[in-house]
């Protein structure tokens, strides 16, 4: 029988080699006459051991990793296509304590299944979800998603259940179910990554999504940074046959605008105007894409439809704490050993992911500074890092979860500068929509310069600033930039001195 | 550039939203979009041409000059930023002062577990770059391979 091995094919597996080593691969099987299929999946998300490569044996997946282009030959020689002993070798995959401490659910079938083929999809539990669904009436499969308590996954954790029904109730000729795949926040990947390794499980949760709420047309908005999750989802797409019924999906690329992450600035993108983000109300699901009621959902949110049909709203919700329910796949990125997705039950402390699955910093220094939910998140200290992972307890804190994004940093920081950063950010990528945002973040690099010139006296004015922005500012870009800039004033107020 | 604009808006004129698939069609095929595409974009699409305008010069993707011979985009976001990313793209920008490859910072490729992050010509990715293994990819990409 031919042996499987596995490579990934996923982008962060590709920019740390996972091509090269799977023609090196190809190349020594060859030279060898060894007959195998070689399959590209997604990654398993333990990025710090990618390239990594696996092959089928009766005993399950074993591992490899990382593994470079050099390191081929020797593999061969040691017999590893049946799974023998070597330096890269990491035993069973489902065995690394990493992977196997994790609760994977919507990101289960990551690394595991083909990406390309809607069988092994099907073969791997997929299809069960909208099987179901589609046998009950749409009230019933809102009804399911409101008791499972799913929030949105995209940051601002808004009751999926009420968007589904208002969505639902509101009449009209044309309704939309719009993915946004617009993850632009630094240090996320969980969509890149679901999107490259398990696109049909997004394809499901939308179709289920159009037959609760009466779509007949989709679109997955995604970043024009992500080329290999494009070409995922429309190889994906190419090759669904009639599994999405009569709902019809289609893909559109971004085009570099931070903003368009916003659910209203991406619906005028997706219509073909600049991204600047509307007024609300009238919300998304009584007015969204071309003024129709539209269903508007991160592409976790998305995914996480599937299970919560097949396996019920009950099973989901038992999961979690408190009013977070179910499970984020966390990412565990910047100055980090073992960085990387984490899929947890809400509940768990960043300590926990950060020393015992990150291993503390890559550089080997003491972590300094931790920021949470992206770039409009909060920077915690050390004095943080006990705080349960679900919304409202960093809501408590002054931060948020947002889309589970976590990037560390070690003792070399300098916090002012981070704080100042933020304000530049917002400046670049403010729609110029509000005042608030538009100006305010350029006076806000300003007065950060003046006051690591020395100024003190410009710290009450940077608060004002802030205040002016938290409560001024029409969208989460401008309302939250200053999450970052004060939680730096306020926890490292030395670097400001 | 008719050759390439006729069967591009041909395909989407009667598209809902077409403006921004337009664009991506025309700057994947040219590198560029042109200034003189915008009239003709304008009037298959039923738009003015400050509304073209204003879309290709408000989204960071679309260039209004050809790049140069490679362009490679140094991630500079917080995830890459704090292992080392400015330096790296400080470097990147003083090697490359004087080559055809331009160096332009971006925010967030989703490599944030291995940055510094690098992507060339929008398709091939580096992971953990150092300034060696920048200066070994810009001979590589120099030297026209």
């Amino acid at each position: 029988m031919k042996a499987t091995v596995y490579v990934p094919g996923d982008a962060a597996a590709l920019a740390l080699g996972a091509d090269g080593v799977a023609q090196a691969i190809a190349a020594e099987a060859a030279v060898r006459g060894i007959a195998l299929r070689l399959m590209r999946n997604g990654s398993r998300g333990m990025v710090w051991l990618e390239p990594l490569v696996e092959v089928a044996t009766p005993q399950g997946r074993i591992a490899y990793g990382p593994v470079t282009v050099d390191a081929v030959a020797s593999l061969f020689e040691a017999g590893f296509l049946s799974g023998a002993a070597h330096p890269l070798c990491l035993g069973e995959t489902v065995q690394i304590p990493w992977l196997a401490r994790q609760a994977r659910c919507v990101t289960r079938r990551l690394g595991v299944v083909d990406p390309k083929s809607l069988a092994d999809y099907i073969a791997r539990g997929g299809g069960e979800g909208l099987r179901k669904a589609r046998a009950m009436a749409p009230a019933e499969v809102v009804r399911a998603i409101t008791d499972s308590g799913l929030r949105g996954r995209g940051g601002a954790a808004f009751p999926a259940g009420i968007k589904w029904r208002t969505v639902l109730e509101t009449a009209a000729a044309q309704k939309y179910v719009v993915c946004n795949a617009d993850e632009g926040d630094s240090g996320t990947f969980s969509d890149r990554m679901l999107m490259e390794g398990d696109p049909y499980c997004l394809l499901e949760g939308m179709a289920i999504a159009a037959h609760a709420v009466g779509a007949t047309q989709g679109y997955i908005y995604v970043r024009s940074e992500y080329p290999q999750a494009i070409a995922a989802l429309e190889a994906a797409l190419a090759a669904a046959g009639d599994f999405l019924g009569g709902f019809r999906v289609d893909v559109r690329k971004g085009a570099g605008s931070y903003v368009c992450g916003e659910e209203t600035a991406l619906l005028e993108s997706l219509e073909g105007r600049r991204g600047i983000v509307r007024a609300k109300p009238p919300l998304p699901a009584v007015a969204g894409l071309f003024g129709r009621p539209t269903l508007i959902h991160n592409v976790i949110t998305l995914a996480s439809v599937p299970d919560i049909l097949a396996g019920g709203a009950a099973a989901y919700r038992e999961q979690g704490t408190g009013r977070s329910r179910g499970t984020l796949p966390f990412q565990l990125a910047g100055n980090i050993r073992r960085g990387g997705l984490v899929e947890l039950p809400f509940g768990h402390t960043l300590r926990e992911l950060l020393y015992d699955y990150g291993g503390g910093s890559r550089s080997g220094r003491p972590l300094r500074a931790v920021q949470v939910g992206g770039p409009l998140g909060a920077y915690l200290p050390e004095a943080q890092f006990d705080t349960p992972l679900d919304y409202e307890a960093f809501a408590a804190i002054g931060g948020g979860l947002g889309h589970g994004g976590i990037v560390a940093f070690d003792d070399t920081v300098d916090m002012a500068k981070q704080a100042r950063y933020a304000m530049k950010f917002c400046a670049v990528e403010s729609c110029g929509k509000c005042t608030p945002c538009r100006i305010g973040s350029t006076r806000g690099v300003e007065v950060i310069d003046r006051i690591r010139a020395g100024d003190a006296g410009q710290i009450t004015l940077l608060e004002d600033l802030c205040e002016t922005m938290v409560y001024g500012s029409a969208c989460a870009m401008g309302s939250m930039t200053p999450i970052p800039v004060l939680s730096a004033l306020r926890h490292f107020p030395g670097d400001f001195a | 550039m008719d050759a390439i604009l006729d069967p591009i808006l041909a395909a989407w004129r009667d598209r809902p939203g077409a403006l921004l698939p337009v664009l991506h069609a025309v700057q994947d095929a040219l590198g560029h979009v042109p200034a003189a595409a915008v009239p003709e974009i304008a009037a298959a699409l039923n738009l003015s041409r400050a509304e073209v305008h204003g879309v290709i010069s408000y989204y960071h993707h679309f260039r209004q000059e050809p790049p140069g011979r490679h362009v490679v985009r140094v991630c500079c976001a917080e995830a890459c930023q704090a292992v080392g990313a400015e330096a790296l793209a400080e470097h990147a920008r003083t090697r490359t002062a004087e080559s055809g490859v331009k160096v332009e910072p971006m925010y967030c490729l989703g490599l944030c577990a291995c940055g510094p992050a690098v992507q060339v010509d929008e398709a091939e990715l580096h992971a953990a770059v150092t300034p060696a293994k920048f200066d070994a990819l810009l001979a590589r990409l120099e030297a026209g391979q």
